[in-house]
């Protein structure tokens, strides 16, 4: 239990972190809104490291948190739609099975931005933002397929960890 | 401490899988659809021209479809080219419309004010987030 809460926390922090790496990094990808989710490797490696409600918990923490610090209320929104969406399509491939760690990751990148998406349409009120699906599924494939491959790479590397201690 | 990296035994599957690649299949596919869709389709969604003469509506022309319109029997002439609008002539004398850079995106517009010609543009389609998600 004790450990639990330690792990919770190490988990907590480390999105955090790459949160605060995103926004350091000056990579723009030409488009407005599309980044690659470093925080979301925490996600994808808690999926498969924590259980899923301690997944769900730290995910919105995560959001919470960086969006105070970083972001602004619209932010919040936007990233917490994004971040529930996309963890709940994870769980579900990776419990439905035959899916690589690479392929939830990218249905998670894919996801996030749908679930932006779809706030996104609440806010304008228009469903006129749709002219950016293609640029946002794209760029969800090719995010999520990174985050897929680091996650993997770091997996194999905590391959004999386990939260429970 | 010495680090090893241990043989790789995660229950989890590794590699591409089959159902990845259909994943990843139906996603470009729908992000295809979507576009040729949009392309097609929603073209005239793309926005549009509002052009007034001395406060009073002259006509609305899409961005999309590339035209010439004479505005106020020729005193100015409007081009849209790519989705920009751009007064390519005026016969006032300072051409200060004319100078103007090419318009596309919501809120925009080209005055001319001798003729009293305004030219804005009406969609939201263009305007750009200023909202950035963390």
């Amino acid at each position: 239990m004790k450990n639990e809460v330690a792990y919770f926390g190490v988990f907590t922090a480390l999105a955090l972190i790459f949160s605060y790496v995103e926004t350091l990094i000056p990579i723009s990808f030409g488009i407005p809104g599309v980044k690659l989710g470093l925080a979301n490797l925490i996600v994808v490696i808690a999926l498969y490291k924590i259980a899923l409600k301690e997944a769900y918990l730290l995910s919105v923490v995560r959001v919470l948190l960086a969006g105070f610090l970083f972001g602004n209320y619209f932010s919040i929104i936007y990233s917490l739609a994004g971040a529930l969406l996309s963890l709940t399509v994870m769980a579900v491939l990776k419990k439905a099975g035959g899916f690589s760690i690479i392929g939830v990751s990218i249905a998670g990148g894919v996801f996030h931005n749908i679930g932006q998406l779809f706030v996104a349409m609440l806010v304008v009120e228009t469903f006129r933002v749709a002219y950016y699906v293609p640029v946002l599924l794209t760029a969800g494939l090719l995010t999520g397929c990174v985050i897929g491959i680091l996650s993997r790479e770091m997996l194999r590397r905590l391959a004999h960890w386990r939260a429970e201690g | 401490m010495k680090l090893e990296l241990k043989k790789f035994h995660l229950k989890e599957k590794i590699d591409l899988q089959k159902k990845d690649w259909v994943l990843i299949s139906i996603i470009i596919f729908v992000a295809g659809l979507a576009f040729l869709l949009h392309h097609f389709i929603g073209g005239k969604g793309a926005g549009c021209v509002t052009v007034k003469v001395e406060g009073e509506i002259q006509g609305v022309y899409s961005l999309a479809e590339d035209q010439v319109i004479e505005i106020n029997d020729g005193t100015n002439i409007l081009e849209i080219r790519n989705g920009t609008a751009d007064v390519t002539g005026a016969d006032c004398p300072d051409k200060l419309c004319v100078n103007q850079k090419a318009i596309s995106k919501n809120g925009e517009s080209i005055i001319c004010l001798p003729n009293k010609v305004v030219v804005t543009v009406d969609s939201s389609e263009n305007s750009e987030f200023d909202a950035v998600a963390q």
